[in-house]
């Protein structure tokens, strides 16, 4: 459902991505690891057609992110880094505009927004301004803004990222969940995760990807946790 | 469309979700209204509202890039605009939507002022024609002021800097046309230079639409005004959203 072609973007004299190519299939859910500034948001940010890349492409559910962006975006539900959110809106009228957006409206609408109030578990904050939250809900309504067309393919940049242990292990769970009929892709830095939740990995350091396996097969190749499997790679690298 | 409505939508109620809009209506009326009276309505003793739509021009220098300095930069502080790309929505798409809210936003404060025309008619038999076209004159103008803080916003991530580049950027839109501008620039630019930059100036197709008749030319000016920036904005932003 994702097919990325020899995907490169440079920032002055910077290469972020440097002419990356993988496939991911429905069902699959693909960690994408590696070291701060190894590249992982901007190959993201390209997917999600935010970034144009300086050359390659990529097809999102067979439409290309350069000639076809806009059908990219309504089949993608994309998290981005630090999960951005319109600040001064209460949640719901929040989740409204996206609705909005993304052309759900009527009765679909009242469906998509209780299904993914209790989905996420934001029920409790609906009515609040989003700058009161807390760095959990704030990533937990971002989620609910990605999830609520409900799309076949899924983009999350560390959707993990400042939530407490229990809201971890939820959101793993979800991701676990929606798993099987889905395509999606998140970025980490913590390898229990991609234990938990990823069916392959890939790391990824100065816009090269570096491997690209299974965690289990990487566990037995090197005989050792993923802990030390990602520092011997990316640091013989370096 | 949907895209353009949506955005359109949520920009024009986060106006009235934070004190922004209401400071603004407040100060932007209690000027308009002040100096008019100051510069001599009464003693003028003439029903009409050239004094009030004078005035336009000088509020709307400040007042205008003041609404428009928050469309982008804002957007691009808060990483927001990373969420606004990744919906299906064009960038022109969403450069309209904000743009379009802003303007009805100054067109509701101008409908707001409505105390002016109706003391006017009480007060004597003014020509109603020339207060409609004064009024279209001045959203005509606010709206090419908008045009250029909206460009203005989306080159820089500071507010501030965008604010003072807009109003700079208006003002000279303004005075170029001024009679005094104009009378110096005479001293040593030829009469061909001189008759191009009063027919760029603001001021001098704002005048005229004031005198009471919609001419093609003041109208086509206003809309090539702000054709120009609204486009020169979307490729700005295209460029830039990322960086």
């Amino acid at each position: 459902m994702i097919s990325v072609k020899d995907l490169r973007r440079r920032f002055g004299s910077i290469i972020a991505v440097d002419g990356i190519s993988f496939d991911v299939n429905q069902g699959e859910v693909l960690g994408f690891l590696g070291p701060n500034g190894a590249g992982k948001t901007t190959a993201m940010r390209m997917l999600a057609c935010f970034l144009p890349p300086d050359s390659g492409t990529a097809t999102v559910c067979g439409y290309d992110i350069l000639r076809e962006p806009i059908k990219v975006r309504e089949s993608l539900g994309y998290l981005a880094e630090n999960a951005p959110a319109y600040n001064d809106m209460t949640v719901g009228s929040f989740l409204s505009f996206i609705c909005d957006a993304r052309r759900i409206n009527g009765k679909g609408r009242k469906e998509a927004l209780d299904r993914i109030a209790s989905l996420c578990s934001i029920e409790s904050v609906y009515h609040q301004t989003i700058e009161t939250l807390s760095k959990g809900y704030k990533r937990r309504v971002g989620l609910a803004q990605a999830l609520i067309h409900d799309p076949p393919v899924l983009i999350l940049d560390e959707p993990t990222d400042g939530l407490d242990p229990n809201q971890k292990h939820e959101v793993r769970q979800l991701i676990s969940r929606m798993a099987k009929d889905k395509c999606i892709i998140i970025s980490t830095h913590i390898l229990e995760e991609v234990e938990a939740v990823c069916t392959r990995a890939i790391i990824i350091d100065r816009g090269k990807i570096l491997v690209d396996s299974t965690p289990e097969q990487l566990k037995q190749k090197h005989q050792t946790g993923l802990d030390d499997i990602f520092r011997k790679i990316t640091q013989r690298s370096a | 469309m949907n895209g353009f409505w949506t955005v359109c939508k949520r920009e024009l109620k986060g106006y009235f979700a934070t004190p922004v809009a209401y400071v603004f209506l407040v100060i932007f009326l209690f000027f308009s209204g002040y100096l008019t009276f100051k510069r001599g309505f009464f003693e003028a003793g003439q029903a009409d509202m050239w004094l009030f739509f004078s005035n336009l021009p000088l509020l709307f220098v400040f007042m205008v890039p003041s609404t428009a300095m928050r469309l982008w930069s804002e957007e691009r502080r808060s990483g927001s605009i990373e969420l606004l790309m990744s919906l299906p929505i064009t960038v022109s798409q969403a450069v309209l939507g904000k743009f379009v809210a802003a303007w009805l936003f100054i067109g509701i404060a101008l409908v707001l002022t409505f105390p002016m025309p109706i003391t006017v008619c009480y007060l004597g038999d003014p020509d109603v024609g020339l207060i409609i076209t004064g009024y279209v004159g001045g959203f005509l103008m606010a709206g090419g002021f908008l045009a250029i803080g909206c460009f203005f916003s989306a080159v820089t991530k500071s507010q501030v800097i965008s604010f003072i580049l807009a109003v700079v950027t208006c003002a000279v839109f303004v005075y170029a046309g001024m009679p005094t501008t104009l009378n110096y620039l005479s001293t040593f630019l030829p009469t061909g230079m001189l008759e191009a930059v009063e027919s760029m100036s603001l001021q001098v197709h704002y005048e005229s639409i004031q005198r009471g008749v919609l001419e093609f030319k003041d109208l086509s000016y206003f809309v090539l005004l702000i054709v120009c920036w609204i486009v020169g904005c979307c490729i700005v932003l295209e460029e830039r959203k990322a960086s």
